[in-house]
């Protein structure tokens, strides 16, 4: 393996990024069921499915049929089976139904398809999981299967009810469970769910008002901190999930026209906030740097706890971490770099190719692993996150391929529904 | 291992003697009284000893004791533990600091507990009857009751008067939990009067109270397990102060359960259990104490309001205007009785403001106070002004210029780099609107910020300010020089800073 991620650094970039997507390409298709089409959410044993996995998995298919990594008629199959598992799924406030009004449960049996772990109706996820099959519906544009995709694509996005999900509020509740209805916890302050409001202001049947995306943006905070200006949320990926799908180039907001700014200028300062923290790198953990940095949600060690130069560490599970305000326990998500290429390419390479050279466990057939922390057993090279993350590879897939060919934001660019979304919600100018 | 507190029944004595002597007599009543207050709680000894130096005639009538919740039940005695219990935490850490003679430290509770009360002894003596009577003050010791619109009794006294300010404050009111009162609880009222440590202790509510107290009885050596109905501690506060706290006291030990709702009690053979659910997922949790920490209502019961023509809503009070007038123009009222900023210093700023308005200009509005708030965990969390929600809901056009605490270099040598100043700006101005700040000292911190918004100062001066150095506060300085160097573009349409000076005495 040693010798395989020497080779790695050794690529020119055009070449590192072929291998490092091809591999995380390649977790979508091996760990997917092909009957169902659903991904596993981790490719640890048992894992169920996530659905926002497949969201991603069915925005990455067309990636791979431009790459030549899956023929498109299989690819078309894969998709079509995929849709038409959740055409078909059971809808119902059945405890173990697949979804309800059109949302589906966060996490699914892999084989029989039914909510698992007395998980949420989740409006994020199934945004995300919509997401994709809008993508599909849009690449896939021939005959036979390829028309089916496209009718499924339109009726499942129709079938989502997203003015149920507001439950009488302006904005969308994070979930629903047949044991307790909605959730209590409400989204606040800005996060990766922009793309739920823009989906649900497109809808064709069920659209949210334009109030609902001014109650969004209500708790935005526009923060001046480690000397940037900044649209803030902690973790890092609440900067790139939206943006994976949805080309903010040139278009605002209202909050953005305010702040004359843009939701992709805003990833880009995210990222100096993130560099300039691991720069200081306040509590001293091993590794951070200006080329090694990316705090955000993934995989932990766990917890457990640690005296080390006179102070008390402790390290948490899988979370959500952030920058600034933490928590930061010294894991940093080895893919959060590279997916950040679109928006600082040279930055994201640099880390990327400094993260290979010095702590080359990071990365096991081509997949960078969902964590890491070099502070916890440093004897041992760190502690790894075990196996990789659907969410991650599938991000990774569509990011660099967003900074190659600018394919999603292209297909994305030509969807009604985000178009009529995205106006919906108040965005003008550039490409809108 | 309970530990039995020692030397409690001198310090009580003190106490008493000072708050409540237990020889006491009411004085003959002069009437007419130019002044009578009801409740010497905070608002009432504000009202009553700035309307004795102003030369009235004044009445000041306490049912239970002088100082009300804030010296016998809440701010005073609270602090004492909460040092205790930091005290302690910084023991633990004295290897850090290059000190290892100590072995690990064990709480005496009895000790803490007396010292509690040997300074909560102290403090009254400032306010104590003795001091309030040399003032001239009448001072009842008896249940009040109107019994017409310039009158009302005071035990066997018939007492007439000119104007009333009613500050009979607030008290714990239990939730409507099935079991809890089987089970028994503590609240602010009780708890301070524990003689042993608590082995297992549930609190009940995330607000300030429970978060401090939860905090430093885990500190102290109770396993505590802090049930909030809200997914974030202090629902009113910034999510990221919030969740800073939620990080700090995850560290110190205590178990969270946010989002979750107490829907049930009950005890068997294994104890006392609290019955919790949260997104339909339900969880016992094994208590010996239980603290509530939610709900207060006012205590405007037995007063004869009606006979004052006084009106009022047994959950949300005394009905005032914003002159603190009720609907009785010769009765005001001030403090948590009427008041949804249930805070010491609330309390007496809006006395004050009660009695210049009963008499002199009516031309003093509680709605224009600048109030700054802590809550005393640690890190503390403290806040004036807008937050940001709030600005952005008034379409006011709202950045925060941020200084994280460990980018301060005081902060960094004294080992408390955890929090964070934010002081928000209206945006195209220099003009401060608000400030939140976490960090160990933040409620001493926010009193600059207060001073400041008082003063009109805004970003540019502020940047100016020489801070002694090296200072935590040094912190809110920054915040000033990073608005600087982001070279913002002055409008000359803003209006002036809309805060309102503090009132003098």
């Amino acid at each position: 393996m040693r010798a395989e991620l020497q080779a790695l650094d050794e690529l020119t970039d055009d070449a590192l990024l072929e291998r490092l997507q091809r591999g995380a390409f390649s977790y979508l298709t091996e760990y997917a069921n092909p009957s169902n089409g659903l991904v596993c959410d981790t490719s640890r044993a048992a894992s169920p499915c996530s659905i926002a996995v497949v969201g991603f998995a069915l925005s990455c298919y067309p990636v791979g049929v431009e790459r030549g990594w899956l023929a498109r008629s299989h690819a078309a199959t894969l998709t079509r089976n995929t849709l038409r598992f959740f055409g078909q799924s059971a809808q119902s406030e059945a405890p173990d139904a697949t979804g309800y009004k059109g949302f589906y449960y966060h996490f699914l049996d892999m084989q029989s398809g039914r909510r698992v772990w007395q998980c949420e109706l989740s409006p994020i996820d199934t945004a995300l999981l919509m997401a994709g099959i809008l993508t599909a519906g849009r690449y896939f544009d021939g005959a036979g299967v390829e028309a089916e995709i496209r009718g499924l694509s339109d009726a499942l996005f129709a079938s989502v009810d997203w003015q149920w999900a507001q439950n009488g509020q302006d904005t969308v509740s994070q979930g629903w469970k047949p044991e307790c209805g909605f959730l209590n916890s409400g989204w606040e302050g800005y996060n990766e769910a922009t793309i739920a409001y823009v989906l649900g202001a497109g809808s064709p049947t069920h659209p949210l008002p334009g109030s609902s995306f001014c109650a969004w943006t209500l708790h935005y905070q526009w923060e001046n901190m480690l000397g940037q200006d900044v649209l803030y949320s902690g973790p890092l990926f609440t900067h790139l999930f939206s943006h994976a799908w949805i080309d903010y180039r040139g278009i605002q907001d209202a909050f953005m026209r305010e702040k004359r700014s843009d939701y992709f200028h805003n990833t880009q300062s995210a990222i100096a906030v993130h560099r300039e923290y691991a720069a200081r790198n306040p509590r001293g953990y091993a590794g951070y740097g200006r080329d090694l940095w990316g705090i955000t949600a993934g995989d932990g060690p766990g917890n457990r706890e640690m005296r080390q130069d006179s102070r008390d560490r402790r390290f948490f599970g899988y979370m959500s971490r952030g920058v600034p305000y933490g928590p930061d326990d010294g894991t940093i998500a080895p893919w959060a770099m590279l997916a950040t290429l679109p928006f600082e390419p040279e930055a994201a390479l640099r880390g990327t190719r400094h993260l290979l050279r010095s702590y080359p466990q990071v990365c096991a057939e081509d997949r960078l692993s969902s964590g890491f922390n070099p502070t916890l057993d440093p004897t041992q090279g760190g502690w790894l996150s075990e196996g990789w993350y659907g969410l991650d590879q599938g991000l990774l897939v569509m990011m660099i391929e967003n900074h190659r060919s600018g394919l999603i934001w292209e297909i994305t660019r030509q969807s009604p529904v985000i178009r009529a979304g995205l106006i919906g919600a108040g965005f003008t100018g550039g490409w809108l | 291992m309970a530990i039995v507190a020692t030397g409690i029944s001198d310090s009580e004595d003190d106490l008493l003697h000072r708050v409540r002597p237990p020889d006491w007599r009411n004085p003959q009543p002069r009437n007419p009284y130019d002044l009578i207050i009801i409740g010497a709680g905070p608002a009432g000894l504000t009202a009553a000893e700035l309307a004795a130096r102003r030369g009235l005639r004044v009445a000041l009538i306490e049912r239970d004791r002088i100082g009300g919740n804030s010296l016998n039940s809440g701010s005073i005695p609270s602090k004492a533990i909460i040092r205790a219990a930091r005290v302690l935490v910084s023991l633990r850490d004295e290897e850090d600091f290059g000190a290892t003679a100590f072995d690990r430290p064990r709480t005496d509770f009895g000790a803490v507990m007396a010292r509690m009360r040997r300074i909560r002894s102290r403090v009254a003596e400032y306010h104590s009857v003795d001091r309030l009577c040399a003032r001239g003050i009448d001072v009842f010791l008896s249940d009040a009751r109107f019994e017409g619109p310039h009158v009302l009794t005071a035990g066997d006294s018939r007492l007439t008067f000119k104007k009333a300010i009613i500050a009979t404050g607030a008290r714990p009111e239990p939730p409507n939990v099935p079991g809890l009162e089987q089970i028994g609880y503590l609240t602010s009222d009780s708890i301070f009067q524990l003689n042993a440590l608590p082995k297992r202790l549930g609190v009940i509510g995330g607000g300030p109270l429970g978060c401090e107290l939860a905090q430093a009885f885990c500190r102290l050596g109770s396993q505590v397990t802090i049930v909030q109905n809200d997914p974030k501690f202090l629902p009113h506060e910034d999510r990221d102060a919030a969740e800073l706290l939620s990080l700090s006291m995850s560290r110190d030990g205590v178990i969270t359960r946010l989002n979750t709702t107490v829907v049930g009690a009950r005890r068997d053979d294994g104890g006392k259990w609290l019955e919790t659910v949260s997104d339909g997922v339900k969880l016992d949790v094994a208590v010996d104490d239980v603290l509530l920490s939610i709900g207060r209502v006012p205590n405007v019961e037995g007063l004869g309001l009606e006979a004052a023509d006084v009106q009022f809503d047994a959950n949300l009070g005394i009905h005032v205007d914003e002159f603190l007038q009720t609907t009785n123009v010769d009765v005001y009222a001030a403090g948590d009785v009427c008041q949804p900023d249930q805070f010491t210093n609330v309390a007496q700023s809006c006395a004050r403001l009660a009695v210049r308005n009963a008499f002199g200009a009516r031309e003093h509005r509680q709605g224009r106070l600048t109030i700054p708030w802590c809550t005393y965990c640690d890190p503390e969390i403290a806040h004036i002004g807008l937050h940001v929600r709030e600005a952005r809901r008034q379409s006011i056009p709202v950045k925060s210029f941020t200084v994280m605490m460990q980018d301060v270099d005081r902060a960094i040598t004294d080992g408390l780099d955890d929090g964070f100043v934010k002081i928000h700006v209206r945006e195209g101005t220099d003009q401060i609107l608000g400030a939140t700040i976490v960090a160990t000292r933040a409620g001493e911190l926010i009193n600059e910020m207060s001073v400041i918004m008082s003063a009109g100062i805004g970003m540019r001066r502020l940047a100016e300010i020489l801070h002694t150095y090296p200072a935590q506060s040094d912190a809110i300085r920054m915040a000033a020089v990073a608005y600087l160097d982001d070279e913002p573009v002055l409008l000359d349409d803003q209006p002036a800073l809309l805060v309102d000076p503090v009132p003098r005495d």
